[in-house]
């Protein structure tokens, strides 16, 4: 099916594997999904940032972050917090199963722009979805950065997404990769602590440095106030911002921070842009 | 294009000669005025104020089909849109309206539906003569006898209408209609300017939008916003029949196997509109939302258009059941500049 003229008809995809990233009533599940029309595969072109609207028809659609570079294949990944109705639904989705996609939606990190820099991630929670795409854009590319650190929390070890990838990446010199839990726990010989005082802790040099932050509101505010003291710019920084959607295209309007569409607009926003929105931490 | 009068006597045979169209025109008690299409022979009544719901329902349906499909197929069944349609009596501020949200819904891509029904919509205006008690439409850039928008224009000269074509679509009309019409003279656009001056000289109500979009961001935390949403219910009537709202949401339903994706009006005015699934929302009370109506109208939409999202047709006043005044909002704005 070709759907260019009709920008709300979805592509179908096909779960190729599926697996859960956490536990518990608030699961996250990943699905790697790849579309079924060989066209539709070819000509998709998303860049870390990005979105998509991925749902199931009969119950409807959500906007989820793209969490692979398309540096990884022909395929998307999409880490999904079991939330309400329609993540509900796509948590039964198993190898085999199809969902609807449409899309990329959005702006993304201007990954060329920062060619030469050293780029470091710092995220939080569910927040690192849209992180993992810069991580593993770098590292496909990492001859044309200066390095990367990357800085992840959660709550518990229980609620760190893509775990396994983290060992390997311990073993590259050219990331330093910094895992961090609010609470203490048996076995866990990494950071105990609150992810912008590990920022504080590993004192990255803003000296051509680009700061990527994503997780919760809360975190997002200590972890820009925390990099302004370690000496960030304000346009040295990047974050990414959601919002409830609709249509993904800026027609049904609920998107907004101030006068940007986060849509269209975003979801990627330096921060010096971003702090003249007045919504923009709502 | 042409100028052309119509005799009252005659509309019926002008009406005839659009045969092969669907009609729309005001119908309904003066109270739950709306437009919809006028079955054969009915003669369309347009000496009304203006209609209670705008005409963007012919382009923007209150609820519209996207695609149907049987749950468990993949067939998606897209809805073909192919009847022509005219709608006759248009206040100039409803098709300026259009005009207006023609922006939004082109912007980057085109909305495959909205723009559908636009081509196969033909705008058929009527001047005001007597505005209405809250009309401000000279104050944001319209008029009575505006044509921004519009196909074709009528204006009531009493026995007659002038018939003023603005467009190929409104010249196509006058040709089609033929001998039914007489051409107009000097005589009658004269008179036609007259009507509409006194028009524009009995609209009372005013506010000089200068600065307002400008300055509105500025105002983000000023108490105004506290106290002109006090009183507001959230019932969404200023948005829902507003003629340059636009935002919709997408639903799925489903009966047995039978489903369908669609979109229905909503409002900026309503909690769950921004509301996250974590139960998260940004724009949690009232305040919150007028400011972002206000803003959006003022301000935003002239950043991203250049143009504000208002047509001062007064419904929002009108309607609203505890007497929010758009126009008495702006004034504060004004104020607190």
């Amino acid at each position: 099916m070709k759907t260019n003229e009709n920008p709300y008809i979805p592509y179908y995809a096909t779960v190729e594997d599926t697996w859960f990233e956490t536990g518990g009533e608030r699961a996250i599940k990943t699905f790697k999904v790849v579309f079924d029309d060989e066209e539709v595969r070819k000509n998709w072109n998303h860049r870390p940032g990005q979105c998509a609207m991925i749902g199931i028809l009969g119950v409807g659609e959500s906007m989820i972050s793209i969490s692979c570079s398309p540096t990884e294949g022909d395929f998307l990944r999409f880490s999904v917090m079991r939330m309400g109705k329609v993540t509900q639904a796509l948590h039964q989705l198993e190898a085999g199963d199809k969902m609807t996609v449409r899309g990329p939606y959005g702006n993304s990190f201007p990954l060329e722009e920062w060619e030469g820099k050293h780029v470091i991630t710092i995220g939080g929670g569910i927040g690192q979805a849209p992180m993992r795409p810069v991580v593993e854009y770098v590292k496909a590319n990492y001859q044309k950065y200066d390095g990367l650190t990357m800085i992840y929390g959660a709550r518990t070890s229980g609620d760190l997404c893509f775990k396994g990838e983290f060992e390997a990446m311990a073993q590259n010199e050219d990331l330093s990769c910094h895992l961090t839990i609010d609470i203490e726990e048996e076995q866990w010989d990494h950071n105990v602590g609150f992810v912008p005082q590990v920022l504080l802790d590993v004192k990255p040099s803003p000296d051509n440095t680009i700061a990527v932050t994503c997780g919760p509101p809360i975190m997002i505010r200590f972890v820009l106030e925390n990099l302004k003291k370690l000496g960030f710019e304000d346009d040295q920084i990047y974050t990414t911002l959601e919002n409830r959607m609709k249509c993904g295209i800026g027609k049904c309007g609920r998107c907004n921070a101030g006068n940007m569409y986060v849509c269209k607009d975003g979801p990627v926003f330096n921060y010096a842009a971003l702090k003249e929105i007045p919504e923009a931490f709502s | 294009m042409s100028a052309m009068l119509l005799n009252k006597e005659k509309w019926p045979d002008f009406v005839e000669k659009l045969a092969g169209k669907t009609i729309w025109a005001p119908q309904g008690e003066e109270a739950e005025m709306r437009f919809a299409p006028v079955t054969e022979g009915e003669a369309p009544a347009l000496e009304y104020g203006n209609t209670r719901v705008p005409p963007k329902q012919a382009v923007f349906p209150q609820t519209e089909t996207m695609f149907r499909f049987q749950l468990g197929g993949e067939e998606l069944e897209i809805p073909k849109l192919e009847e022509e349609a005219v709608l006759l009596g248009v206040r100039p501020c409803d098709a300026r309206s259009m005009a207006i949200v023609d922006n939004l819904f082109s912007w980057d891509e085109n909305d495959p539906y909205y723009f559908k029904h636009r081509e196969l919509l033909t705008l058929v205006g009527l001047t005001c003569t007597e505005p209405g008690l809250n009309c401000f439409c000279t104050s944001v850039g319209g008029g009575p006898a505006s044509k921004e928008g519009l196909d074709l224009l009528m204006t009531d000269l009493g026995d007659q209408y002038l018939l003023e074509a603005i467009t190929e679509k409104g010249e196509a009309l006058l040709k089609a209609a033929g001998e039914v019409l007489e051409d107009a003279g000097d005589e009658q656009i004269k008179e036609k300017e007259r009507l509409t001056e006194e028009a524009a000289a009995n609209i009372k109500r005013n506010v000089n939008p200068d600065g307002i979009p400008e300055g509105l961001p500025g105002l983000w935390e000023d108490p105004l916003w506290q106290r002109v949403s006090a009183s507001c219910l959230g019932c969404g009537t200023c948005t829902y029949l507003c003629p340059t709202c636009h935002c919709f949401d997408i639903q799925d339903e489903v009966e047995g196997f039978s489903a369908r994706r669609c979109r229905t009006w909503d409002s900026c005015m309503f909690n769950e509109y921004t509301m996250h699934t974590s139960g998260h929302n940004p724009r949690p009370s009232r305040r919150e939302r007028t400011r972002n109506r206000i803003n959006h109208k003022y301000s935003y939409y002239v950043d991203k258009f250049d143009v504000i999202a208002c047509v001062g047709c007064g419904r929002c006043i009108n309607l609203c059941p505890v007497n929010i005044d758009i126009v008495d909002i702006l004034r504060q704005v004004k104020e607190a500049l």
